[in-house]
């Protein structure tokens, strides 16, 4: 119930339409990956999937961020199912890879934001590699590269307040690795699959 | 619901709704006509816009019978969804973000408490002066110059027409008064919302039916000669022949129509030159069939200023 209120007001907020034109919304395992500019990115892509998705759906978000505060955690945990890592270079105790593996499991998706973190140029920075380690451990799950437009108009990176722009969620074409690609020809490849459906945006 | 024991607002309610009927049943038929796919794609997109009707009128209706709060709310609503729509194709930078939300929350909110107390000289220069000023202060403290007076001019504008302007239809409930029509104001916003939107499907109805020479090719291709001279004198006899709902003479509602049709016109030309310049064809897609909130107010925009200037100045103790 609050996650349906949550879910509606944020989309409610970000005027967010869901275009779906790569792909329709289904319940096959995935990861959709998206370009990075606002603290809002992962609440309001996961509030843009239909119920029955979005309840199999986990975004994956920092630690130091959702863990800040007592309303973020709570709003983490029980809404968003949120999957928090750290930020810190990976150690073998404490591996966030082997956490969103883990995480997929059997039936879940995730959101995952592949910059790495919050950008503030209008491109989107390179990708960093968990995309590909997710998609090698997991050649069965579908990569679906999402375009966010405006959330960084809405709440900027060092904004508290948020401005009602209109926003979108544009979801592209289902994407896997290919037998032997590289590791930096995939990600260059993913990246522009994100930028790709910013230009059919307007 | 004192509106309601007014016999000439029911006649009005009363005449929408048959229109309404009429144009569903007229859709219905075409449906079923249509064989191109082109022509279905059109009567597809003229029934979503008559269904869109209904709401808007129902909604419309419902907030006059509530009254003057209901009225005020539900401009102010379409007010901040307009403007939603015109900052979101404004290209602004991080920079004005505060200003943005001080345009949005709280100079937005002000303007319409100014209408809803009915105090007249602070809704009137509240926008114009103190808002003009103090935003660009704002946005000069956030410290970023670049294309500062054009980002600036940008938001200014999106304030005048989507919040200052629109705001001054629920005025002629709210701010006139008119020797011999008091308490009948309801009528008037009735009638002057009535003929801005008859003006703009007439003149969509005869573009279609026998639309030839474009007037503006370049700013819009749907605006002819015989649309705007058809559908406006069209809308001027039905505006005048409506007369018992306004405090005017059937002349003097054909002159005031004839003021509505021209501004609205106005209206609709210069928005429509602002969405071809950022490359889209509707401000948003909040109504089926219609496109954004704006696209159904761009006329209103332009008409209820002037139109409730003219009012004022002729009829205004």
């Amino acid at each position: 119930m609050t996650k349906h209120l949550v879910a509606g007001a944020l989309r409610l907020f970000s005027g967010s339409v869901a275009r779906w034109q790569g792909c329709g919304p289904e319940l096959k395992q995935r990861v959709y990956f998206a370009n990075h500019t606002s603290n809002l990115d992962g609440p309001v892509l996961w509030a843009s999937l239909p119920p029955p998705v979005r309840m199999l759906t986990r975004m994956v978000a920092a630690k130091d961020y959702w863990s800040a505060s007592r309303l973020r955690m709570k709003l983490a945990c029980e809404v968003f199912n949120a999957l928090l890592i750290e930020r810190k270079k990976p150690t073998p105790e404490c591996n966030p890879l082997d956490d969103m593996v883990n995480a997929l499991g059997d039936r879940h998706s995730l959101i995952i934001f592949p910059e790495g973190g919050r950008q503030t140029t209008p491109e989107p920075q390179p990708f960093k590699g968990g995309l590909y380690h997710l998609a090698r451990k997991r050649p069965d799950v579908e990569l679906v590269p999402v375009w966010m437009e405006n959330l960084n108009r809405i709440l900027p990176k060092g904004e508290i307040l948020p401005v009602p722009m209109l926003g979108s969620v544009t979801f592209g074409m289902p994407m896997r690795l290919e037998d032997g690609e590289p590791r930096p020809e995939f990600l260059t490849r993913a990246r522009k699959a994100v930028m790709a459906l910013r230009m059919t945006n307007v | 619901m004192k509106a309601l024991s007014d016999p000439a607002l029911l006649y009005l309610l009363g005449g929408t709704l048959g229109l309404l009927i009429v144009a569903s049943l007229i859709g219905f038929a075409l449906a079923k006509k249509a064989v191109t796919d082109s022509t279905k794609a059109t009567v597809a997109n003229l029934n979503a816009r008559t269904n869109a009707w209904w709401l808007m009128v129902a909604v419309f209706a419902t907030a006059l019978m509530i009254g003057p709060l209901g009225t005020t709310l539900m401009f102010g609503f379409s007010s901040f969804m307009a403007l939603r729509e015109f900052i979101t194709l404004t290209p602004t930078k991080a920079g004005d973000h505060r200003t943005l939300f001080w345009v949005f929350f709280i100079v937005t909110p002000l303007h319409y408490s100014f209408l809803g107390t009915g105090w007249y000289g602070m809704f009137a220069i509240f926008i114009p002066v103190y808002a003009f000023l103090v935003l660009p202060l704002r946005s000069a403290l956030a410290g970023d110059c670049e294309r500062f007076l054009e980002r600036t001019s940008k938001i200014q504008w999106g304030l005048m027409v989507c919040v200052y302007c629109i705001s001054h239809a629920p005025a002629i409930l709210m701010l006139l008064n008119i020797p011999g029509f008091e308490g009948q104001n309801a009528k008037l916003l009735f009638w002057f919302v009535t003929v801005v939107e008859l003006s703009d499907v007439m003149q969509y109805v005869w573009g279609k039916l026998c639309g030839r020479r474009k007037i503006a090719p370049t700013v819009s291709p749907s605006k002819t000669w015989e649309g705007f001279l058809g559908g406006g004198a069209t809308t001027v006899g039905i505006g005048a022949a409506l007369w018992w709902a306004t405090p005017f003479s059937p002349l003097q509602a054909a002159g005031m129509a004839v003021i509505v049709v021209l501004m609205g016109f106005a209206g609709g030309l210069v928005m429509s030159a602002i969405k071809r310049d950022r490359g889209v064809k509707d401000w948003g897609g909040a109504i089926a069939g219609h496109g954004g909130f704006m696209d159904r107010l761009d006329s209103l925009s332009f008409a209820a200023p002037v139109f409730f200037h003219v009012t004022r100045y002729v009829m205004d103790a």
